[in-house]
């Protein structure tokens, strides 16, 4: 039965208003815990430099942040916008991700398909996937050039643990799934279009949630040493000039993006699940 | 006896049938020279220990697994693939949780590329006979376990199959929907004059259901020993299953069943 064919008919008793109360009262709780945690760093931020316990040239303050955003906003000959260092990132991320998450997809179909080409390529993904991938910054940088390198640092970081996740995805499907498709005389291929690749929708929004993460550190690592563009090039460039307002307008920036991609992911994961 | 030896071509034959599985650690006899042959509209159960290789002998017959020695027949003609022919029904309802009941219940057509508004249709009707017409857009999650065996059996029927094969398709619902969805689906199968073999480890579920009981033995499996069901019912009619477990004659066929199954389990 659905839970709507079961809601309660009769008047709510005190004991279960009682209990709704105590719920609420948990879940203002644990906002109000995360809101303070939050309020907490930022003042600490603001109070440890003004204090001289830290030294504010190592973290500047929270309230520097907006004047040096405002003045980062104007481009010169010599800097670009913060506005285009950002959109630059974004647009490096959102492609390397979805890169990612589609060769992903194709390369296990593919390892399914052939088992036999899982069996030999196996090693070589776990090893690949362990690989320290920062180390070939500056190798993708000589072999791609400055911009293209930045695109494979996020997918090099992401691609293989995206196969290794969607692959065992694909193989968790259970087999009296595949028999049944089978016993209608289901081929190969719509065994994965009606049975793997729908059966694996979890699989893929948790994927994505890694990528997410993974694509952001690969494009700033790589920018850190390759473009003019981008935050993490602005992070790099304000830590050699020591102006660490720069630096953390750009992190900040960079917290917001990673904010905003869990939202949309979280977003994508209860409109899917309401199916399921 | 007089229900095996029908005139013409059997629905299901099975001719010498063996079939061996390979692996690292060597070779498994799953069966062993199993011959049978099942008549258009009847219904046959096979019995036997758990491993024995019942449900081995169901995937045989279904065309999903090609046996080692010897043919499977089905209307005299060899079989070589799934054949539309032929219903399936597995252990467990296996409904695909993304799908809507209607969607499940059209999966076999769609597979078979048959014409979908005609498929949906078929579907629709059916859940409607089997008290499922309000739950057609539901997700399988807000059904329970014998409402989603119905779906099952709309599913596995939807395709219209001749012969139905039924893979103890109980044995993961509770006693009372055990009894009640036994009689439920065996009146159906029965009322469309379908062919069914079932597989069960259950023999009062072989008796009150089927009209024939096959005995396997031990691995390698082999057809041991065939039991014509005869009950004694008003008027000749057949029995319910539930009805059936109240003859006089079930416990004996279920005593003889048992003693027949006990010497292996002991073996």
């Amino acid at each position: 039965m659905s839970n709507a064919d079961i809601a309660p008919a009769v008047a709510a008793s005190p004991q279960y208003r009682a209990w709704v109360q105590r719920e609420q009262r948990n879940r203002l709780m644990v906002r109000a815990a995360q809101l303070a945690i939050f309020l907490a760093f930022i003042v600490l931020w603001e109070v440890l430099p003004r204090a001289q316990i830290v030294n504010p040239l190592f973290t500047s303050y929270p309230s520097a942040i907006w004047p040096t955003f405002i003045e980062l906003l104007k481009s010169t000959p010599q800097q670009a916008s913060i506005l285009t260092h950002t959109w630059s990132t974004v647009a490096a991320t959102v492609i390397g991700f979805t890169a990612a998450i589609l060769i992903g997809t194709v390369v296990a179909a593919a390892l399914w398909w052939w088992e036999t080409l899982y069996k030999v390529l196996d090693p070589y993904l776990v090893v690949a996937n362990a690989m320290p991938k920062t180390a070939f910054v500056p190798i993708f940088y000589v072999w791609l050039g400055a911009t293209l390198s930045i695109y494979g640092m996020s997918l090099a970081i992401s691609l293989f643990v995206t196969v290794l996740m969607i692959y065992s995805g694909f193989q968790g499907i259970d087999p009296n799934k595949i028999k049944l498709a089978q016993t209608f005389g289901a081929s190969k291929a719509q065994i994965l279009a009606k049975v793997v690749l729908p059966g694996s929708v979890p699989t893929f929004i948790a994927a994505l949630k890694v990528n997410a993460g993974l694509s952001l550190v690969g494009v700033v690592v790589g920018e850190f040493q390759s473009a003019n563009l981008g935050l993490g090039y602005l992070i790099q460039y304000g830590a050699q000039i020591f102006k660490m307002n720069i630096v953390m307008t750009a992190v900040t920036i960079l917290a917001i993006i990673s904010s905003l991609m869990y939202l949309a992911i979280s977003w994508l994961e209860s409109a899917v699940m309401r199916r399921r | 006896m007089a229900q095996t030896a029908v005139a013409g071509t059997p629905k299901v034959e099975l001719r010498s049938v063996g079939l061996r599985y390979f692996s690292a650690e060597g070779e498994t006899e799953a069966l062993s020279n199993v011959s049978l042959s099942v008549a258009s509209g009847e219904f046959v159960a096979v019995i036997g220990p758990s491993g024995c290789g019942k449900s081995t002998l169901l995937s045989l017959i279904s065309g999903i697994v090609a046996p080692t020695e010897g043919t499977v027949l089905i209307d005299g003609r060899r079989v070589s693939g799934p054949s539309r022919k032929i219903g399936y029904m597995l252990q467990q309802d296996y409904l695909f949780e993304w799908r809507t009941i209607l969607e499940n219940t059209v999966l076999g057509a769609e597979i078979q590329g048959a014409p979908m508004t005609k498929a949906r249709e078929r579907a629709t009707q059916l859940l409607n006979r089997y008290g499922l017409g309000q739950f057609v857009n539901h997700l399988p999650r807000q059904l329970s376990g014998g409402m989603r065996q119905r779906v099952a059996l709309a599913r596995t029927l939807c395709t219209e199959p001749d012969v139905v094969l039924l893979d103890e398709p109980f044995s993961a619902l509770d006693s009372q929907t055990r009894l009640a969805l036994g009689d439920e689906i065996t009146e159906i199968l029965r009322r469309e004059a379908k062919t069914v073999i079932l597989v069960t480890h259950d023999i009062g579920e072989a008796v009150s259901m089927a009209e024939r009981v096959l005995v396997m033995s031990h691995r390698p499996g082999r057809i041991k020993s065939n039991h014509p069901v005869r009950l004694t019912a008003p008027g000749g009619a057949r029995l319910a299953p539930f009805a059936a477990r109240n003859t006089p004659e079930f416990n004996s066929y279920f005593n003889m069943l048992w003693q027949e199954l006990e010497v292996h389990v002991e073996r």
